[in-house]
């Protein structure tokens, strides 16, 4: 298992507040990370440096074996390389189908000319039913999908995630707003999908990352609090006086 | 379970898209019943001056069909794009006086004992066009406007540079929205004040005259040309919907869309969003000035006012009345407001006396157009084009209505 995202001493400030102060983390190749913490840790922050949304103001993000740096690549470069991202608030495209959604996603050439000539091949409708068998939203193919409960809007867009085929997949907060019987399920996707990649949850609810059963960072106040299993990290002191405490 | 068909067409094909059908037909027809009906070449029941109109109005909707593409497609307000119209108008004009000023002063020369040298000629040819500007001599803009080749090349080039630089520097820099929107209107302002000024070398504020008459075809008589126009808007119109159709259906379209409902998102999928942008404001502008390069010789004249920044506005209150979002809302807009406000402005309506105040719909015309616009953006968003979903029509829905099993399954039928 080698190292795929490693986060070198990164710092963000946003109005002189430091919303991420010099903060390093690992990733490897493959298996679940759950990154917990109350609200205004950073994680957020942390995920939108990781995905070129935001410039961090000092600090290195190196990427694959080659540790190129992801610092200053557009958005869509670093999805190309492999890194999906799901938001917190489910983000599909409402007005077009569940299919054409996970058609959009899949890993296929992205050059604006390739695009603009690409023809969907038999192939990438058996992938598409292939994600949409995985997560549950066969029958729902044609639908549009701002006709989906907000629980299968979640799974479209874990689905989107995983039509790209990416090495890391970046989930913030995925069982927000779902039902007991819902959360089994994404915590079932999760799960397989971490089999053969790298799945960074950002969660802030104990039970959920319980359930993933992985090795979990807490984040406070821009920095890594504490690393380890959820039953180290939850007996670790400075851990319940800032977060568990509360 | 049998494997459920799915909403994904492996390609553009005419018999997937019955609207674009549809839309072509109805424009057949019209071309051939126009033409059957018309002065020129059939029964005379249409005079020459209105199958102009017509010809003028299928060019407005092919503009506005590429409007409601970049807009309603893409997302992008662009309210400039009746610039790129008339900088299409300006290129083929400069062709067309060029050329019939140089007939004509070749023939008033010609009774003279000695035939003029060629730079006289141009002399004098430059004399006729410029005087009116006090200028002498053919200005650096006109460089290529003696070759009818060159200058068509500059109806595709010039709007499409000038598309493509505006483009990328704006959404390199990501601006979108109403700034972008008022970036627009500026390149458009910026663009008719220079046009304003005699110095420019585009005749000023008089702008070019005489297009009407194409050189060479002095034997076919207005009445041939008129249809001869008619029919190239027509084709014009069809060949620019199905590049349009082609260019939002499949996966290509669901990006364009995408673009428009989330940009943010499609970058995370990977699409380079600045690119694709690109592509659909330069490609709609070069098809937009194409539709001013076959408008303006049936219009017969172009001036800087028809650059102005309100142009690009009407272009959008067309697309919104219409219906944008769909092609054949776009062009019905176009036409059905263009050719109402010819007719009420060219004192068509019958005025309406109050007793105290009589309203003269030259006057009122532009009142009653704000206020339908007003009207149809508060209570019918999809413009006229959602007329076409009250058409019953066989349901050919996959899956089930509601979010979850106890709503509405699709046997039941629309709820």
């Amino acid at each position: 298992m080698s190292t795929l995202l490693e986060v070198d001493s990164i710092s963000v400030s946003f109005d002189g507040f430091r919303a991420i102060n010099n903060l390093s983390l690992t990733v490897p190749d493959t298996g679940l990370r759950a990154i917990i913490g109350p609200n205004g840790a950073g994680k957020t922050t942390f995920m939108d440096v990781v995905t070129g949304k935001t410039r961090p103001d000092s600090g290195r993000v190196l990427w694959g074996d080659g540790a190129m740096n992801l610092v200053g690549l557009s958005e869509s470069r670093i999805a190309r390389l492999g890194l999906g991202r799901k938001f917190q608030r489910p983000t599909v495209f409402e007005a077009q189908s569940v299919a054409e959604n996970l058609d959009m996603a899949l890993r296929n050439p992205r050059n604006p000319f390739r695009v603009l000539f690409a023809k969907r091949t038999p192939e990438d409708r058996t992938r598409v039913e292939a994600i949409a068998e995985e997560i549950g939203l066969v029958s729902h193919l044609g639908r549009r999908a701002g006709e989906l409960s907000h629980g299968q809007k979640q799974w479209l867009e874990i689905g989107m995630l995983l039509a790209q085929d990416p090495r890391l997949l970046l989930v913030d907060e995925p069982a927000a707003g779902m039902t007991v019987g819902e959360r089994e399920h994404t915590t079932d996707l999760l799960g397989r999908a971490a089999k053969t990649r790298a799945v960074v949850v950002v969660e802030h609810d104990m039970e959920f990352v319980r359930r993933l059963d992985c090795r979990v960072t807490v984040l406070h106040e821009g920095r890594v609090l504490a690393e380890g299993s959820l039953d180290h990290v939850t007996s670790d002191q400075d851990v319940i006086d800032v977060y568990l405490g509360r | 379970m049998t494997a459920t068909p799915i909403a994904l067409r492996p390609r553009f094909t005419l018999a997937g898209n019955p609207s674009v059908l549809w839309a072509l037909l109805v424009l057949a027809i019209f071309t051939l019943g126009v033409t059957v009906l018309a002065e020129g070449v059939g029964a005379g029941v249409i005079s020459t001056s209105f199958v102009k109109t017509l010809g003028k109005t299928l060019c407005l909707c092919l503009a506005a069909v590429a409007m409601d593409v970049v807009w309603g497609y893409c997302g992008i307000l662009s309210l400039g794009h009746m610039a790129f119209f008339g900088i299409g108008g300006y290129a083929i004009g400069q062709w067309l006086m060029t050329a019939r000023t140089t007939d004509i002063v070749a023939q008033n020369l010609a009774g003279q004992p000695l035939p003029p040298t060629p730079r006289e000629l141009e002399q004098a040819v430059a004399s006729q066009i410029f005087g009116v500007v006090g200028a002498e001599d053919f200005p650096w803009i006109w460089a290529f406007s003696d070759s009818l080749a060159l200058q068509l090349l500059m109806v595709v080039l010039v709007p499409g540079l000038l598309a493509g630089l505006f483009g990328w520097l704006a959404f390199r820099s990501r601006v979108t929205g109403v700034y972008l929107s008022i970036l627009t209107q500026g390149m458009t302002l910026a663009l008719s004040l220079w046009l304003f000024q005699n110095d420019s070398g585009l005749r000023g504020n008089n702008g070019l005259s005489g297009l009407q008459n194409i050189p060479g075809l002095d034997q076919w008589g207005q009445d041939a040309i008129s249809i001869g126009f008619f029919w190239a808007s027509a084709l014009a119109l069809a060949l620019g919907y199905l590049l349009f159709a082609w260019l939002t259906s499949g996966r290509r379209g669901a990006v364009i869309r995408a673009i428009r409902d989330d940009e943010a998102r499609v970058r995370f999928l990977g699409y380079g969003v600045e690119g694709t942008k690109l592509l659909v404001f330069t490609l709609t502008a070069v098809v937009a000035a194409i539709a001013g390069a076959l408008y303006y010789p049936q219009a017969g004249i172009i001036n800087p006012g028809e650059v102005a920044p309100l142009a690009s506005i009407y272009l959008a209150v067309w697309v919104a009345i219409g219906g944008r979002g769909r092609l054949y809302g776009a062009a019905l807009g176009a036409a059905l407001v263009s050719l109402m406000s010819s007719w009420f402005t060219g004192g068509g309506a019958p005025d309406i006396p109050l007793g105290v105040y009589t309203i003269r719909w030259t006057d009122w015309w532009t009142v009653l157009l704000g206020l339908t616009f007003v009207a149809v953006t508060l209570l019918a968003p999809k413009g006229l084009g959602g007329l076409f979903d009250l058409v019953p029509r066989r349901a050919n829905r996959q899956g089930d209505w509601g979010p979850d099993d106890g709503a509405w399954r699709s046997e039941e039928g629309q709820p």
